[in-house]
């Protein structure tokens, strides 16, 4: 992937929902950036509250959604592509 | 009665032995260097199991799962207990053979189990591959998270009267200065009492030397949370052939879901190693057997590994008895990979041996006078 | 792990791809030897320099192509997982990236591997919305759109500043950056940067930029939620004679510092010192063949990260007799560093602000109350499950530290969570 940036708009599909982000954008941004109040629900914690990003780099795992089937994806460290299809457990 | 006992280790052998010991009218106290379960105890699987490798193993681990039933009751929320049975997966039809004996024998122990043919074995465990010939399924086995049960044991033995000192270690439990009972601690003091038991696993031999005990290590692998991946603790019924012999290094498919949603992913034995290390490639050839059993856990993502060393005597069987070259000193040792299940056993016997408590198990295949390994002194 | 597979020998091998890392990586390829970096992020730049749609700084930007230019491999999206002891050489790393799992033998290691936050567990700090403050500002980079966000700033150290100043560069409304560090600590902090003019002028346009939202000796006390509206409980004032002041917000960013990021150097064997790995004036860590530049080795900013990255660089191609010049540098910045830590003290109230159902594993949903109880953190983990989750104590292991003086385990391998179908 090219570090320069494309201002070019990637669609993905979120909670079934279709969303634009500019290429480049992370999924979490991506997930953020929805309307609504639980925007920032992104999943479950072990005992069932509701948790977002925290830390925006790696380490928190606050940010794990489901993309393209694949579960438990850190989507702080994974840049939008066109169709991804992505589910959060908010 | 009222014996002084000390009592080397609080892992969960240790602690259970306190627990009984206390019940029996004994004057207990246990030396503990670190905290209650954080050796072997806290490295293993947990898993609460009937093992018919023998009859006195057979009669032992039906005793303690027994045992561990009437306890689960008592037992705070973190010890995780679950009644998960153990699924024995069958490859081919030699194993079915093999299932059909092992459900005869643990039939003829008063062990509940039922045979599953393919079909069954599929429905019952979707993410086991295809091809597989079946399984024996042992619905009242369990599954447990020993380290809160150690400290539980241990709490329950203070409860009833147990001194517990975690500002020392142990160093010597014999010796020309050493009158027999008596242990020396690193900070120089002397404790009396009338027996020490050792319940220190692979540590054994610096405190008893000659103890025929050698480090089995094993690898497990936890993984991320997959809730309904599996139901059962799965096994392969080739686990105790391949397992059986000590001075060969082997790995058989073993998989236990745990209350958390995650799988712990083992088991693999490597005699006389006993650095902590991971070897990558036992590991790998763990995986590897493990992957051929259950294909979907390539996908499954590991959060840790780590090993753990098992104490292995010459005949599988635990050391639980006088140790007759020293005097007063008592094992409680030697449990392999049946240290968790056995722990209520072993505190059974130990209790019966020297406080005189009832016990429905025969101590004699436990004692270390078996094979001429030493000379034991019965105690009653 | 993993050794079937074939391994990459390599002359150099720098774990991270930020400042520090590119400095390290370009010297050495421009030296003439193999370098190859690896970065667990998408882009290179770590945090400072991080990319995303909105574009990176200039001096990002210039350094990104002299590391194109220079001839060093950049592997991105690739994360160490494991360390295996070698004869005669620094021991071989395992890596995991989407294809699998990499072994890589160097004859020299460059540990560039940055900072993370601290983060400190209050009432509420794990409702969706409250955010770290660095954390903010990489989702920032990384595409959030903050425009007519109100967002309160709470925690401390630089980074508040430097966040609070892309934020209303991103049209968001800044309602307040508290600082846990008085006033007086912060002044004379601020006299000390007369010594780095660079410094000193950042500074003054971050405060011209932020208006009046600065307050000194302030801290949260808890969050919670009303509605829609995010709302921040900030104290301030001496012990047991506080002003509390309730701020309705729409996003909470609150980090407490920087944290070097050692569990590689740790599975390595290098020592520490202060909390970073521990390096003489070349760079080089207590583990022959193992140097180290950056924040890793002590929070001073980018500058510290470029010139210890550059002498690494020199050091690995066997030219450290050209370090000289920069040794100097090197200096001022460590020095620069000692001052920050001496300025963003941490107050002894902030281990004391959970209460005992607030969460402070968030990994396992362990709460404060279940804790004080151990002895260790060893003991702790094994009794309660705190650090047994993913993070392995990256969060809760600060904050354990904080709050009840215990040192963390090492992590295990895999050092990040791998698909076992890799490692077998």
């Amino acid at each position: 992937m090219d570090d320069r940036v494309e201002q070019a708009s990637v669609r993905l599909t979120i909670d079934g929902v279709v969303v634009e982000a500019a290429a480049g954008t992370s999924v979490a941004a991506a997930i953020l950036n929805r309307e609504g109040a639980t925007a920032w629900h992104v999943r479950r914690s072990v005992s069932g509250a509701a948790r977002g990003p925290l830390c925006g780099m790696g380490i928190c795992f606050e940010c794990r959604a489901t993309v393209d089937g694949l579960t438990h994806v850190k989507t702080c460290q994974l840049p939008v592509r066109a169709g991804m299809e992505v589910h959060t457990d908010g | 009665m009222n014996q002084r006992i000390t009592i080397v280790g609080a892992g969960i052998v240790g602690a259970a032995c306190a627990r009984a010991l206390v019940r029996a009218g004994a004057r207990v106290t246990v030396v503990e260097a670190r905290f209650p379960g954080g050796g072997a105890t806290a490295a293993g699987m947990g898993h609460v199991v009937v093992m018919d490798d023998s009859p006195a193993q057979l009669a032992l681990t039906k005793r303690s799962r027994d045992l561990w039933q009437v306890l689960a009751e008592e037992l705070p929320p973190e010890a995780e207990w679950r009644r998960t049975g153990t699924l024995w997966v069958a490859a081919d039809d030699d194993e079915v053979a093999e299932a059909a004996r092992k459900q005869e024998v643990l039939a003829a122990a008063g062990v509940a189990s039922r045979q599953l043919d393919a079909a069954e074995l599929a429905a019952a465990e979707p993410t086991l591959r295809a091809g597989l010939a079946g399984g024996l399924l042992v619905p009242d086995d369990g599954v447990v998270y020993p380290p809160p049960v150690a400290a539980w044991l241990l709490a329950e033995a203070v409860r009833g009267g147990a001194r517990v000192i975690r500002t020392a270690a142990v160093v010597s439990v014999a010796g020309e200065d050493l009158a027999p009972g008596c242990v020396r601690l690193t900070d120089g003091r002397t404790l009396a009492g009338d027996a020490v038991v050792v319940a220190v696993g692979t540590a054994t031999p610096r405190l008893v030397p000659g103890v025929p005990l050698r480090p089995r290590k094993g690898h497990l692998v936890i993984t991320d949370r997959v809730p309904g991946f599996a139901t059962h603790q799965l096994i392969e019924l080739g686990y105790v052939k391949r397992a059986h012999d000590v001075g060969t290094d082997s790995v058989a498919f073993n998989v236990q879901p745990r209350a958390t949603g995650q799988l712990l992913v083992g088991s693999s034995r490597q005699v006389d190693d006993d650095t902590r290390d991971i070897d990558p490639a036992m590991l790998q050839r763990m995986l590897d057997r493990c992957l051929a059993y259950m294909p979907e856990l390539a996908g499954v993502s590991a959060l840790r590994t780590w090993t753990g060393l098992r104490a292995a005597t010459p005949d599988g069987l635990p050391l639980v008895g006088p140790w007759g070259e020293m005097p007063g000193v008592w094992l409680a040792t030697g449990h392999e990979g049946l240290g968790i299940t056995t722990s209520l056993g072993t505190a059974e016997l130990v209790a019966h041996g020297l406080c005189g408590a009832p016990t429905t198990l025969d101590p004699l295949p436990f004692l270390a006078a078996r094979c001429g390994l030493a000379e034991g002194v019965a105690h009653g | 792990m993993a050794e079937r597979r074939g391994r990459v020998v390599t002359d150099v091998l720098v774990i991270g791809g930020g400042p520090a890392g590119i400095a390290a990586a370009c010297t050495a390829a421009e030296a003439g030897l193999r370098v190859d970096v690896i970065d667990d992020n998408p882009t290179a730049g770590g945090q400072i320099w991080r990319g995303g749609p909105g574009g990176g700084a200039p001096a990002a930007t210039a350094w990104l192509a002299r590391l194109a230019r220079s001839g060093a491999s950049l592997h991105r999206a690739t994360t160490v997982i494991d360390v295996m002891p070698q004869e005669g050489g620094p021991p071989a790393i395992a890596t995991h990236a989407a294809a699998g799992v990499g072994v890589w033998q160097a004859r020299t290691i460059v540990l560039a591997t940055g900072t993370r936050e601290r983060f400190l567990p209050f009432p509420g700090w794990t409702l969706p919305g409250v955010v770290g403050a660095g954390g903010l500002q990489a989702l920032v980079k990384q595409g959030l759109d903050v425009r007519g966000r109100r967002i309160v700033i709470a925690g401390t150290g630089p980074l508040l500043l430097a966040v609070a100043e892309l934020l209303v560069e991103r049209g968001a409304t800044v309602m307040a950056v508290a600082e846990q560090a008085g006033l007086l600590r912060l002044v004379r902090g601020a006299a000390a940067i007369i010594g780095h003019p660079a410094k000193l002028m950042q500074a003054a346009r971050i405060r011209r930029a932020i208006g009046p939202v600065l307050r000194t000796g302030t801290f949260p006390l808890a969050v919670r939620r009303e509605g829609n509206a995010v709302v921040v409980t900030l104290a301030s004032g001496p012990s047991g004679r506080e002003r509390r002041d309730d701020i309705p917000c729409d996003l909470f960013a609150c980090g407490f510092g920087l944290v070097p990021n050692v569990e590689i150097a740790r599975a390595l064997g290098c020592e520490l010192h202060a909390g970073g790995i521990a390096v003489d004036g070349f760079g080089a860590t207590t583990v022959s063949g193992v140097l180290a530049a950056g924040e890793c080795t002590g929070v001073g900013g980018v500058d510290k990260a470029l010139v210890e990255g550059r002498i690494a660089g020199l050091v690995a191609a066997g030219r450290r007799d050209q370090a000289g010049p920069l040794l100097r540098e090197q200096c001022r910045w460590r020095r620069f560093a000692a001052l920050l830590d001496r300025t963003f003290v941490l107050d002894r109230r902030l281990a004391h602000l959970a209460a005992s159902d607030t969460v402070v594993c968030r990994c396992e949903d362990v709460a404060a109350g279940r804790l004080a109880c151990h002895r260790s953190w060893r003991e702790a983990k094994l009794m309660t499950r705190i650090g047994m989750g993913p993070c392995q104590g990256r969060v809760c292991g600060p904050a354990a530290e904080t709050l009840f003086g215990w040192s963390p385990d090492d992590v295990r391998p895999p050092f990040s969570p791998t698909p076992l179908g890799h490692l077998g």
